[in-house]
């Protein structure tokens, strides 16, 4: 089985650095997304774990060896690229037999030619044939195998790529980005049957994505990056409800979550003109990261109250657009005492929502905000944590 | 407007040639012009080949020959001495060129263009230098260094200088560089050597570059007349292109026998040219294009 350890990865390109110092621990049989904006390092991260990169310093255990020495092929690994990575010239059954061929056979008998030939060749054919055909079958790539990677869909392709990394019977899988080449539609199949794969399989995944729909609805855990940096590693839920830093808040949540400033003094955090009784260990200007879905309207119909909570706070609110998502309304718009910064709210409509009519009346709203909803951060972007307990507000969101 | 009614008019061969405008017919005559200055030195070639030679450098020139001579001066070049072991080491050696070219310079354009190591730039940097030095600064020491080891007049000798094309490095190492790291990294997760990515990865992509290189080099090292006359000695291994000097000497020149050689050197390599036409082209067009 497979347990994976990074102790502390240095890695720079030149002059650049891309890694400072990651360890990370993934458990056998988890499904772990890195998660982070383009040029984080995640992709760097991924390749070094796979052998193909070396970390400056630092080292990668698998199942308590390090693995510094090991070839990509010795380290029990499969890769899923973004681009598939097919071989173009081989036809899908070739692709799906390559690293069989690569794991079974002598080099010798490694050569076209050589592998009908040669007794090692010959004796190894039907295990091949036979671990590509059953992958084939489980991925229903199985009429392909004659076909050339040019002549397949985007969503075949990848289908041939994971049946590439499957067929040797990796204890782990990495994938980079292996979503983002496939229209919108594809990519949600595509990811069920990638968390169905997991499922079934049992493997350890380790999945690098730059969407955190996809890193917060396939994986159990969570590791966010950032310029080189795990901000914070946890369960889609941690990261969500309970992040460690301003940066993960904003990362993750869609649409971001707004921030706006406010005081923290006398046991009381001051938004606007509103005093909420919070006694925060500091005083001074702080961040306060509201969810665009915890605001609520309460003094209009035909929306969803967000949350029912008896002591909330009104704040005054102006309305400058309204974007309608179906089922739901994004309102975009400002407090009254920050108006440079925007702020979205995001209602749940109700039967008896109106239309652009229901807003009607004025740009100006009173909005309520739900304490224990809020999220408070320092200056320096630290979380702050009010006396009541994180267990509590877990619960209520 | 033109009368729908009428029938339309039956091109004739002067429709179809005429100039569609001033700028065309410009353009047309320009490009005679140049095509007549490319073709030219081929038509006197065989035109001088077909005359004797008092008549080659004739004050009042004319293509067609007074006196017919081709018979006579063909006849000489193709049996009076041995042609067919000419063109035999001329393909020996380039064919031997070539192969050890591309040994050479396959592996060492993938490293520069795929791998990471400490100085590849500097070695790139080094390449580039080198495609600048003439095989005339080089070929004093190397026969010299030849002439010490015994070697002169030798298969060996004739290829020596060439077996490491620092073009085809290059060349193939701006190819190479366009082809995907994320399926050579792919190769490597899969127990790929660097050797089998080469052969099975980057050559089957690389068959278009492979080709315009070969096409390049057969002709060049066909049509290279400077080292062979420095390193060849003796008959047997001469190349084609270096017999036609045999029909000059301090003396007398026979410069009809010398064109009729030149005629019959040029031909295989055009022959060959006819046939290999749009893999060469598409060798040319493809550099910077990705394939």
């Amino acid at each position: 089985m497979a347990q994976l350890s990074l102790k502390n990865i240095k890695k720079s390109f030149g002059d650049t650095s891309v890694l400072h110092g990651i360890s990370l621990d993934v458990m056998d049989g988890e499904f772990i997304s890195l998660v982070g904006q383009s040029g984080c390092g995640k992709s760097t991260l991924l390749r070094i774990i796979a052998g193909l990169e070396q970390p400056d310093s630092g080292d990668v255990l698998i199942d308590g060896k390090s693995m510094l020495d090991a070839a990509p092929k010795d380290r029990n690994i499969a890769m899923v690229f973004q681009d598939y990575a097919l071989y173009p010239h081989m036809s899908v059954g070739e692709n799906m037999a390559m690293p069989l061929v690569m794991a079974k056979l002598p080099l010798y008998a490694r050569l076209p030619v050589m592998r009908r030939i040669t007794p090692a060749g010959r004796n190894a054919q039907p295990e091949i044939r036979a671990g590509v055909e059953k992958v084939a079958k489980q991925l229903r790539i199985d009429h392909l195998l004659d076909r050339k990677p040019a002549q397949l869909s985007g969503g075949q392709r990848q289908r041939v790529a994971l049946g590439r990394a499957l067929v040797r019977d990796p204890q782990t899988f990495l994938m980079d980005e292996p979503l983002s080449n496939l229209d919108a539609k594809l990519r949600v199949q595509v990811r069920t049957e990638i968390t169905e794969l997991h499922a079934s399989s049992g493997l350890t995944f380790i999945y690098v994505t730059h969407d955190q729909v996809e890193a917060m609805t396939m994986s159990s855990r969570v590791a966010l990056l950032q310029t080189g940096r795990l901000l914070q590693v946890g369960t889609p839920n941690d990261l969500f409800a309970d992040p460690e830093t301003l940066d993960v808040a904003q990362f993750i949540g869609s649409p971001e979550i707004n921030i706006t400033v406010g005081e923290s003094q006398n046991g009381q955090v001051i938004i606007g003109e509103t005093a909420i009784p919070i006694a925060l260990d500091t005083t001074g200007p702080i961040q306060i990261g509201i969810r665009p879905e915890t605001i609520c309207i309460p003094n209009v119909s035909g929306l969803v109250a967000a949350h029912t909570a008896t002591q909330g706070h009104m704040l005054k609110f102006e309305k400058r657009l309204v974007e309608d998502l179906g089922p739901e309304i994004l309102i975009h718009g400002a407090f009254a005492h920050a108006p440079e910064n925007i702020v979205r709210i995001r209602a749940q409509k109700s039967d008896t929502y109106g239309g652009a009519g229901t807003f009607a009346q004025s740009n100006a709203l009173d909005v309520m905000l739900n304490p224990n909803q809020l999220l408070f951060f320092g200056p320096d972007g630290k979380r702050l944590r009010p006396d009541f307990s994180t267990a509590k507000r877990a619960e209520t969101v | 407007m033109a009368d729908i009614s009428s029938p339309p008019a039956v091109p004739t061969w002067f429709d179809r040639i005429k100039p569609k405008s001033v700028g065309r017919f410009v353009t047309t005559v320009l490009l005679f012009l140049g095509a007549w200055i490319m073709v030219f030195p081929f038509i006197w070639m065989i035109s001088s080949s077909l005359k004797p030679t008092d008549e080659v450098y004739d004050a009042d020139f004319s293509l067609i020959p007074r006196t017919f001579k081709g018979f006579e001066n063909y006849y000489a070049v193709i049996f009076d001495q041995p042609y067919l072991i000419f063109l035999m080491n001329s393909m020996i050696v380039c064919t031997g060129i070539l192969v050890i070219q591309l040994l050479t310079a396959i592996p060492a354009a993938y490293a520069l263009a795929k791998l990471k190591f400490r100085g590849s730039t500097i070695l790139f940097g080094t390449v580039i230098a080198a495609i600048t030095i003439p095989i005339n600064v080089t070929s004093i020491p190397l026969y010299i260094g030849l002439v010490r080891v015994g070697l002169l007049d030798t298969y060996f000798a004739m290829m020596f200088p060439f077996i490491v094309s620092v073009f085809a490095i290059f060349l193939f190492r701006q190819f190479f560089r366009s082809f995907p790291d994320s399926i050579i990294r792919a190769a490597r997760v899969d127990g790929f050597s660097e050797i089998e990515i080469i052969l099975r990865l980057i050559l089957p992509a690389a068959v278009p570059a492979i080709a315009a290189f070969s096409v390049f080099s057969f002709v060049a090292h066909w049509n290279d007349l400077y080292w062979p006359l420095i390193v060849v000695q003796s008959q047997d291994k001469m190349t084609a292109t270096l017999s036609m000097m045999q029909y000059q000497s301090m003396f007398d020149t026979d410069y009809g026998r010398t064109y009729a050689s030149a005629t019959v050197v040029t031909a295989p390599m055009v022959i060959a040219f006819l046939f290999a036409r749009r893999l060469f082209i598409r060798g040319i067009t493809m550099t910077g294009v990705k394939g």
